[in-house]
This record gives C-alpha cells, structure tokens and sequence, in this order.
C-alpha cells in the first residue's frame, strides 16, 4: 500500500493511510449544505404571503427563459461547430472568417454585446434585406445570446478536435477515407469526449445569462422581477424568490448534464 | 513494367530550412520487399510518409503504378486505399472495436456491404491470429495485437502495397516477435512492403533489398548479404559498428 500523506514512510506513527478515510472525511457535505439552504428558501416562500405572490408574479417567465435557453443552445452549438473546424481548417476563408468571429466576440463583454445585437445589427440586416417586419424582442434575445455562445463554444470544440492525436487523422487518411469522412467518423466522436463537460458549463452559462435579456424586455424571470418589485417595493421577497428559482433551475440541470455526461462516456470509460 | 513505387528526386524541406531528404531517387518492383534503415533522424521515415503523401514532397514526384501522386487531377482518396500503412503508435480508433476498426474504411472507401467487410475483417483477424478479439476495444489489447489488429485494418482494404513505419519501435521486447512473424508470412506470401525498422533480424531474413539512408540521402542498396557483410561506403559500416557492438 502506497502512503499518499506525503510523510515520509516509517515517520507516520499513526499510518496514516488512504483507505483509512472516515465516512465523514468523504461524505458531500456541501450538497447537504445546498439541500438545506433550497429546503428553507422554500419553506418560506410557501408560508410567507409576500413571497408567494412574488413567486406567482415571477414563476411564469420560466417557460421563456427554458424555451430562450434551448433555443440559444441549440443554435450556439452549429455555430461553434462550424467556426471551431473553421478555426482549424486549412481553407484561407474559413480560418480568417472563424478567426475574426471568435476574436471579435470574446473582446466584448457580453451586456454590450447584447444590446449591439438586437438593438443595432439585427435590425439593420432586416432592413437592409428589405424586410418590413421586425424581429419579435425574444430572437433578436436569441440569435444575441446564440451568437456570444458560438464563439465560446467555437473554442470549445477547438480544443476538443485539437486533443485528438494527429495520427488519427494520418490513419485515416492513410484508409483512403476522405478529409470530411476521417473528420466524422474517427476525429469528431473522440473529441466529444473532451468536449461534453465544457459545452455542459456553457449550457448553464447560457441559462444562467438569459436573465441579461431582461434588459431588452424580453418577459422571462428577471423581468417580471424587476416589473414586480418596481411596482410593489417589495424588492426583498422579490429577489429572493427569483435566486431560488434560478438555483433550483441551474441545479437541475447541471444534475441532468451529469447524467447525461455517464451515459455518453459510459462504454468509452478509461481509454488511452 | 511500370514500377509499383517509384520516387523522382525527391526532396522534403521542413520549415524551409530543415533539409529531410535531399534527392532520393528509388524505385520498388512488385511483390519486392525493401527494407529501409539508417541512424535516427536520417529522413528514412519521411521518405516512406512521402509514398502516400502523408507527407507532402517539397521537389521531386511520387508514382503509385505510374500515377503521380503529386499530380493534382490524381483522386489520392483511391491511391491511398491502395497503399496501406502500419503506424508505429499503431494508430487505431480507440473509441471503434477491433472489428469495427477494421470494417470502417472498407464500407466507407470500396463500398462493401456490413456483412461482406466483418468477412473480411475476421479473415484478416484470423491471418494475424487474434480473432478472437474482434469485439474488444483497442486498449484491451497489449501494444503486439495492437499493432497486429492495425495490419489486419490495412490489409483488409487489399492494398497491392504495405507501408511500415518502424512497427515494433514502440512494443515491449516480448511482442516484437508476434507483429514481426506476422510481417514475414506476409512477405512470403509475396506482398510489395516497404519497412522501416531497426530490426536487422527481419532485415536479413525477409527484404531482397536493403537500403541505408543518411542525411535524407541513399548512402547505398543492395542484398541484406551486400549491405551487413559487404557495405561499401564508412557511413553504412560505422551505422553497424554502432547498432552492433556495445
């Protein structure tokens, strides 16, 4: 048995050793924290009269702030794709116009960005395409927040494909498999697996970040927040409530990103 | 005839300064087994990385059975599949099985059908005598089946020439045999390799041609009885002095 105590072995009268951990040592006492911060919020929220008509007045901006999240999850995840290859693609176009979105965006912070997205490029583009029509509020929010997570996801699956030995890529090759072909079948499905936890954080992130859309009027959790406490001066329950809900909201899903993370490493477990 | 290899003043530049191989004229029948050797950093392995254009040539041409595979109308996408490669780090998909590693390309690139490729796949396996480990993924297996699994992928596809990059370099002393037994048989059955290796053994016992590279320059070729007993530069008889007296 190796002694990992760092203490020179025959000095460690005790023996101190690492199967000697106590249960306590090991228990995860910060989920315990967690659990019994949530189940006192709630306690209070339901029992409070003031809470709770906070929460009836902030509750129904989730379904947009869930739907905004997809949505811009979704769409981030094709962009990023695409300038993440393009970043590493040998084709001069490509690289330069991957390269300069991702440098152009990760250079700005994001409140900025937000409103220079919906509030001046979106409806410039329409117009200079002729469309009469705006841009419903919720995907000027959508395509902005698509469009700043592109650019951090780009990166993200840069690295992924670049943690890929470049012998798979020359195996590959060497099979008479094309560029694209190696790309999809050998290099992409290997880098998903550095790829999964990073892009997991940034699905947080992206929910997490919805609540800055709250700026354009977009009617999700924050919104109707800032709405009730500005009418009611209740910005105690108010604020409390809505920490609660994004709580509940972001550790469910980094639960359920758990899970699916197991699942997608599962057969692949320990290799090289 | 049309050789089956044949390179044309070959010349690869690293980094515009970094001179790899310097003008390397050499042609390989068919069913001919060459095997390369020379001290480390000689050029030896770019110059066979150069046969199937992993590595692109600076100067000079590439001709796979007359096709010039610097030429850009020539598909390499085709030539490639023609020419298979065993890589020293063995470079199988880890995250594929043994069989599925071997079936890929087939399906992909000559279009076989699931069944007729694991056909294929298992005859091979059973060629390089691990069958039983077509459902195992690659880090299952020790670095010898490896390696033995990654010449089954290749030969797999049928290719008319087998490329070997110092194949036992990276195997521990006691699976050295099996992938080098495996490399015999197959030049007994009369297969066009070009190997590069430090394993004088499988020199002397299977290649009709030795050639000693240094410098990215072929010093000399001949038998493996004209080269071991017989060299005639110093370059080559010093290389020996070296590998073999300690």
């Amino acid at each position: 048995m190796t002694d990992i105590s760092g203490q020179v072995p025959g000095l460690s009268a005790s023996g101190r050793r690492s199967e000697d951990k106590a249960w306590w040592e090991e228990f995860p006492w910060w989920g315990t924290i967690i659990a019994l911060v949530m189940v006192g919020m709630a306690i209070k929220i339901f029992v409070d009269e003031d809470y709770d008509e906070a929460w009836s007045r902030i509750w129904p901006g989730v379904w947009l702030t869930i739907t905004t999240t997809l949505y811009a999850f979704g769409i981030a995840f094709g962009l990023g794709l695409l300038a993440g290859i393009g970043q590493i693609s040998h084709n001069v176009f490509a690289h330069n116009i991957s390269r300069a979105y991702v440098e152009l965006i990760r250079g700005i912070p994001i409140l900025p960005l937000i409103f220079t997205v919906a509030l001046v490029i979106v409806p410039d583009l329409t117009r200079s395409m002729g469309l009469a029509n705006s841009v419903p509020t919720k995907w000027r929010a959508i395509i902005a927040l698509s469009l700043i997570y592109g650019a951090y996801m780009a990166e993200i699956f840069r690295g992924g494909i670049q943690s890929v030995p470049p012998g798979q890529m020359e195996a590959g090759r060497s099979l008479g498999l094309s560029q694209r072909q190696t790309m999809r079948s050998v290099v992409i499905p290997q880098a998903m697996r550095a790829i999964i936890p990073p892009l997991g954080n940034d699905f947080i992130a992206i929910l997490k970040d919805t609540s800055l859309l709250s700026v354009l009027g977009v009617l999700e959790l924050t919104r109707n927040a800032r709405q009730f406490s500005a009418s009611s001066f209740k910005f105690r329950e108010t604020y409390f409530t809505l920490t609660f809900i994004y709580l509940v909201l972001v550790i469910g899903l980094s639960l359920l990103l758990g899970q699916v993370e197991k699942i997608m490493t599962k057969d692949r477990k320990g290799q090289r | 005839m049309t050789a089956m290899i044949q390179l044309v003043g070959l010349e690869k530049t690293f980094a515009k300064t970094i001179k790899a191989v310097q003008g390397v004229d050499l042609s390989i029948a068919q069913g001919e087994v060459v095997v390369i050797i020379g001290p480390s950093g000689s050029g030896k392995s770019t110059i066979l990385r150069c046969m199937n254009l992993l590595e692109v040539p600076s100067v000079g041409d590439v001709y796979i059975e007359g096709q010039n595979l610097v030429d850009k109308a020539t598909d390499l996408d085709l030539v490639r599949a023609e020419v298979g490669m065993v890589f020293q780090q063995f470079n199988l998909f880890p995250h594929l099985t043994v069989m599925q590693n071997i079936t890929l390309a087939q399906v992909k690139v000559r279009g076989r059908s699931q069944a007729e490729a694991e056909a294929m796949g298992m005859q091979q396996l059973e060629r390089v005598g691990i069958p039983e480990k077509a459902e195992s993924y690659p880090r299952q297996l020790s670095g010898g089946q490896q390696q033995r699994v990654a010449i089954a992928r290749s030969l797999a596809m049928e290719p008319k020439v087998m490329l070997f990059d110092e194949p036992t370099s990276a195997l521990d002393p006691e699976m050295i045999k099996e992938v080098l037994d495996v490399m015999l048989q197959l030049a007994s059955a009369g297969m066009t390799m070009v190997v590069v290796t430090h394993e004088m053994g499988f020199a002397r016992a299977a290649a009709d041609r030795v050639v000693f590279v240094d410098e990215g320059r072929i010093i000399e070729e001949g038998t493996p009885e004209q080269i071991f007993n017989h060299a005639q530069h110093a370059r080559t008889k010093d290389f020996f002095d070296k590998i073999l007296h300690h």
